[in-house]
């Protein structure tokens, strides 16, 4: 794990190690320091003369400055470093997620992507930057100190090692008790979480059945239950502060009485009143930076469930991969199954698409029609290869599209999902998404084509309006006719529509088959509908059911033979209303 | 609307009242301790000088037995003090335990208690994700500065006050020049502080830009895949990335040197005293002092060491600054949240269940019995009469706008006799979903008045008023847990045997029964492992458990495939029979066997009518129906 998030430092990798180097700079500034004063005070309670505190002065006046400059130094380099570290962190998964295929796509919810990329790697940045700072400065205090204090004191040094060891085991099994329970701790939370926002995204629903009391009893036993939790753990960890305050009382109470005693029984020989003090002033840099210490292991522990979360999504390798030697270019838009079988994960025991076989000539238009669950969007969606055949091979003009380039293969097989996206930016932004240096009036074109001009001329700002995220702004049979010409500007030899026109009415979808029909003869056109009336024209209609191809013909074929293609017409057609047409 | 990133003034006062009011026990005795554990642990500072000073008396002689009995006496006083100390210290530190989590419970639970008498305005305004920091980034913020930054401030500002007192019993003249340090202390950190704040704020909305891009490109990931968008995206998420990593940077910068500076500042003037203390002794300046000490050796050393003690501490709550400010920004949104009106509601008629006696007059009942009525407490005479519900719904004259300024129903007039199919049909934005609103009154009429069973719906209480409309709608919101759960939503006392029924009905048991485990499958993330239509089944089905006399269904068969909705069309029949229904759709199939059929257009009724009536009428209904018009 800590391969993979180290992978990221990179070009933050000097700033990470200055940051250390100028942290010892500074520690050994901060050490010396206190170490002149006590000379200075020394001096100053024998009478010495102004001039004497003055060289004294201006020696520390130096060593601030230094220390100044260390400190300043470091603190830059360390938010460098760790802010360098996250901006990668992200960055990595950004692209990897980019890599992604659509089996990838559909392991992580959009939210647990979003909080991987925001609140987690703040979590790991706040620890990056404990590490870099505080981890070399802890232990680098406690030596000095320790060695300080032993230079000094001499024997009676010998209490730290006492001391430490009780604080050392004390402040383990604090950690060691406490940890467990925060990762506990925050799955709960996150489970909290969620349900507040099943809440939110469910008022309608609590209102109409008048569950607000309900669902305040709900949250309360579980919001109780997550803050016993947090109260255990944050107790245990409560006893850190008095635990540190034990030990340095101990330190201070065995310095004050023996050393007392030593001085006064040898007579200043074993230990002198300077040493005496410096003991003193020890005694807390040595307790504070173990206790410091823990704080690093407790930030540390706390972040490295985030950590795990970051390098899961950094570790995730997209299930699709570009061929050795690619095939840059599709020969015509025919299409064939043969035996083709596919699940959506390995474990999934039912397939969702079974021994299908089907071939479709290049510049013929196939109606797809069949109930939801059907696995109508199945497969289409292994013709651009937006999923791998579990078992058979998919061909487009006559080559498996395992051999293409993944690119050439999605630019030459145009699909229009049925969850489509529209994004913020102009209707331009969003139309060379299909192809990036289209013309105005390429764009033009294939907007009339997916009848969109109309709509768009009669906006105020027409081509330059800008649509709001998800294209809010625009009703949804606007925003599939924009998505139809946005694949209509690749210029493909196969385009796919996945129920793209249910929200469009039949007199303009009857208008834009007309189209297809006319300006591009030559382009293989898959239409998948749930409209009798958008698949009715086409050369062939595929009547699928439970994964399976069931009947395939002309739409007169069909209502003669097909029980279930009877059924769904009879549903959209009841009697009465052949008579009024 | 935008997240405000500053506190609004007086928050940390309420902050700390309402804490207060959480553990109006706890927390003075919290006070308590931290005054204690402050005091005396900058007591034993005095002790140490005393047994240094007398040390450095009398190290030469070699006496102990002269000294022993002081030194023991000192140091059984810091003794006792220290268990003091400690004692205190255990004690607040664990009681902090319990008032900073429990302190965050009840900042949540006064929150989802809010939520939920929140008017639907309030989240039909209101950004969802916005509303969920409140939960998660604001209480973090919370958590930081109730647990550590509330303490420390204490902390410091006593031992501040406690050393600047015993600074000005010992000498005047040195506190005035620690003073003076102090204050450009002060000086300092308002300067690196407040850049430090600014850009942390930056920070903030810099990461609500990743925040927003990343999730608008999450949303259409696959899309960006279909079109072979990925080094576009890639590119600019590289723009805002860079920028978040820019003002982080600095905002950390600040934060970071601010420590440094402050200490050496304190070193500086650590030397400043010395040399002003050395000039003082040297030029025998008078001392003025509250003990009337003369100024000797013996006062500038322990100066000394208060001056590093003052400068630490003034170091300490530097370092909350952020936090502090931070947290205070989280506390107000908190508090705005809180401040938020609830839904109000005036009514007075309630629901309940009735028993028809034999001379065919209603009284109240404790049990289901089918029948209900609306009870009216007469407050002129302290009477009580009872009305059976029928299910009639009348609208007069109604005009309605989300905002004032835009009416978005104009002047809209029927009447829904009891028991008959009601259908709206229009394009997006006619006001079909708007009219049920106003029935269940998630929002209140403009104009106009609404007659439910002839009695004007402000003076029903809402629960009961929507307790006898249940409302199927097209976005299906499931609840985590069982299936089984998720249907008896509709009527908490349901029990299984009715939610089978219930589901039976809907046309919802034989894809329920034929799921792992069946009405036991657990459904998380808003039932993620159901298709849409299933779950439009499910809603079906717990609005079927709840038995309302009127029903709303707005949308529900939508993502239903026709030959499905025509299979569980019997249920549905069935579900409709004897209830007065109000249907939304766009697919005509689904609202042709309708009594009545309403078109809106822009917020007007243009044609009203059956099926057969409208077709024959020719006019925009035959449009639709024919195909000539887009709905959407």
């Amino acid at each position: 794990m800590l391969k993979d998030l180290m992978k990221c430092v990179r070009e933050y990798k000097k700033a990470s190690l200055q940051a250390p180097v100028l942290v010892s700079l500074e520690v050994v500034m901060e050490c010396i320091i206190p170490f002149i004063i006590s000379r200075l005070v020394n001096e100053i309670k024998a009478g010495c003369a102004l001039s004497v505190i003055v060289q004294y002065g201006a020696l520390l006046v130096v060593m601030a400055t230094l220390s100044l400059i260390f400190g300043i130094g470091a603190g830059n380099a360390c938010s460098t470093a760790s802010c360098g570290f996250a901006k990668n962190l992200r960055k990595d998964m950004f692209y990897n997620i980019q890599e992604f295929s659509f089996a990838n796509i559909d392991k992580f919810s959009t939210s647990s992507l979003v909080t991987r990329l925001t609140t987690d790697v703040s979590n790991v940045q706040l620890a990056y930057m404990m590490i870099v700072r505080t981890a070399i400065r802890c232990p680098l205090m406690l030596i000095f100190a320790f060695a300080m204090a032993f230079v000094m004191g001499g024997k009676m040094a010998v209490i730290f090692l006492l001391v430490i060891p009780v604080l050392g085991v004390g402040l383990g099994l604090v950690i060691s008790r406490a940890m467990p329970l925060f990762r506990r701790v925050f799955r709960k939370y996150d489970r909290l979480n969620a349900s507040i926002q099943e809440n939110i995204k469910g008022m309608r629903v609590v209102k109409s059945y008048n569950r607000e009391a309900f669902e305040q009893d709900k949250f309360r036993v579980a919001a109780e239950d997550v803050c016993m939790d947090f109260t255990k753990a944050e107790k245990i960890l409560a006893f850190n502060n008095p635990l540190m305050q034990f030990c340095l009382y101990s330190v201070m109470i065995f310095v004050l009485y023996f050393g007392s005693y030593t001085i006064i029984t040898s007579r200043g020989l074993e230990l002198d009143v300077g040493q005496f003090s410096a003991l003193l002033t020890y005694n807390f840099q040595i307790l504070s930076s173990l206790m410091m210490l823990s704080m690093v292991f407790v930030m540390i522990t706390m972040a490295s469930e985030s950590a795990r979360r970051i390098v899961e999504v950094l570790d995730e390798k997209s299930t699709l991969s570009n061929p050795e030697n690619p095939v840059y270019e599709v020969k015509d838009g025919s299409v064939d199954f043969d035996n083709v079988s596919f699940k959506y994960s390995e474990k999934a025991d039912k397939m969702a698409l079974a021994d299908i076989n089907l071939h479709i000539r290049s510049g013929e238009t196939i109606g797809i029609i069949g109930g939801t669950g059907s696995s109508k969007s199945s497969l289409i969606q292994l013709i651009s290869r937006l999923y791998d055949a579990t078992e058979g091979t998919v061909k487009v003009g006559g080559r498996d599209v395992r051999e293409y380039d993944l690119d050439t293969l999605r630019n030459q097989v145009a699909v229009v999902l049925q969850k489509n996206v529209l994004f913020s930016g102009t209707i331009k932004d969003n139309l060379r998404w299909g192809n990036k240096n289209a013309t105005d009036e390429e764009m033009k074109a294939a907007c009339e084509l997916a009848q969109a001009d109309e709509f768009i001329m009669r906006l105020p700002k027409q081509y330059d309006t800008y649509i709001e995220q998800g294209g809010s702004n625009v009703s949804g049979g606007q925003k599939q006719r924009l998505c139809i010409a946005r694949a209509l500007l690749k210029k493909p030899k196969v385009l796919i529509l996945d129920d793209s026109t249910s929200a469009v009415d039949t007199r303009t979808d009857s208008l834009i088959r007309k189209g297809f029909k006319e300006y591009i003869p030559e382009t293989t056109k898959i239409i998948i509908a749930q409209r009798i009336s958008s698949v009715q024209e086409a050369d062939r209609i595929i009547v699928m059911d439970g994964g399976k191809i069931v009947d395939c013909g002309t739409h007169e074929e069909l209502i003669k033979t097909c029980e279930i293609y009877q059924e769904v017409y009879e549903s959209q057609n009841k009697a009465g209303d052949q008579d009024e047409k | 609307m935008k997240n405000k990133t500053t506190a609004k003034k007086g928050t940390a006062w309420r902050l700390i009242k309402t804490v207060f009011e959480f553990y109006p026990v706890m927390m003075p005795v919290v006070l308590v301790c931290v005054v204690v554990n402050a005091v005396v642990s900058s007591i034993p500072a005095v002790f140490q000088q005393n047994i240094i000073a007398l040390m450095e008396k009398s190290w030469k002689t070699g006496d102990w037995g002269a000294v022993s009995g002081t030194i023991t006496k000192w140091v059984l006083t810091l003794l006792m003090l220290y268990v003091i100390s400690l004692v205190a210290s255990f004690a607040f530190n664990r009681m902090m335990a319990t008032v900073t989590q429990g302190s965050l419970m009840k900042f949540r639970e006064k929150m989802f208690n809010k939520m939920q008498t929140l008017p639907v305005k309030y989240f039909d305004t209101h950004n969802h994700g916005d509303i969920m920091s409140h939960y998660t980034n604001d209480i973090d913020t919370l958590r930081q500065m109730i647990s550590q930054s509330f303490i420390q401030l204490l902390v410091s500002g006593i031992m501040v006050t406690t050393v600047f007192c015993i600074m000005i019993y010992y000498c005047v003249w040195m506190t005035v020049v620690v003073l003076a340090g102090i204050c450009c202390m002060f000086f300092i950190t308002k300067k690196v502080g407040g850049k430090s704040t600014r850009y942390f704020i930056r920070q903030q909305e810099a990461m609500g830009n990743v925040e927003g891009y990343v999730e608008e490109m999450m949303n259409g990931q696959k899309v960006v895949k279909v079109f072979c968008h990925e080094e576009e995206t890639k590119d600019d998420f590289d723009r805002i990335n860079e920028e978040l990593f820019h003002e982080a940077e600095t905002a950390n910068k600040y934060a970071n040197t601010l420590g440094p500076i402050l200490n050496n500042v304190g070193n500086i003037l650590y030397v400043i005293v010395a040399v002003a203390g050395g000039i003082l002794l040297l030029l025998n300046v008078p001392n003025v002092s509250l003990s009337g000490k003369a100024l000797g050796i013996s006062i500038v050393v322990p100066f000394l060491n208060m001056t590093k003690q003052f400068a630490g501490n003034i170091n300490q709550v530097s370092q909350q600054i952020n936090a502090v400010v931070m947290g205070l920004a989280g506390a107000s949104r908190i508090f705005d949240l809180l401040d938020q009106e609830p839904e109000p509601d005036n009514g007075y008629v309630t629901l309940v269940n009735a028993k028809e006696e034999k001379d065919g007059k209603l009284t109240e009942s404790k049990e289901r019995t089918g029948i209900w009525a609306w009870k009216h407490p007469h407050a002129a005479d302290g009477t009580v009469t009872y009305q059976r519900l029928e299910g009639e719904v009348q609208l007069y004259n109604v005009d309605f706008g989300y905002v004032p300024e835009k009416t978005v129903l104009h002047d809209i007039s029927l009447v829904a006799e009891p028991g008959q199919k009601f259908a709206f049909v229009g394009a997006t934005g006619a006001g079909k979903t708007t009219i049920t609103n106003l029935i269940n009154r998630f929002y209140d009429i403009a104009d106009g008045k609404i007659r439910y069973d002839g009695i004007n719906i402000n003076k029903i209480k809402k629960a009961d008023l929507r307790r006898s409309l249940g409302i199927v709608l097209q976005d299906t919101n499931l609840f985590t847990g069982t299936v089984m759960d998720n249907i008896r939503y509709g009527r908490l006392e349901a029990t299984d045997e009715e939610c089978v029924k219930a589901a039976k009905l809907a046309g919802a048991d034989s894809f329920i029964t034929r799921l792992p485990e069946g009405y036991d499958t657990m459904l998380t993330g808003n039932g993620s492992n159901l298709s849409q239509g299933q779950r439009q089944l499910l809603a079906i089905a717990r609005a079927a458990v709840a038995d309302p006399p009127v029903m709303i269904l707005d949308e529900a068969t939508a993502s239903i495939d026709t030959r499905t909705e025509a299979i569980v069309q019997k249920g549905m029949d069935a579900l409709m029979k004897g209830r007065t229904v109000f249907v939304i759709a766009h697919r005509l199939s689904t609202v042709r066997n309708s009594d009545m059929i309403i078109v809106l257009e822009q917020g007007r009724i243009i044609e009203r009518g059956s099926h057969d009536e409208l077709i024959a009428r020719k006019g925009k209904y035959y449009q639709l129906y024919t195909g000539a018009f887009e709905l959407e």
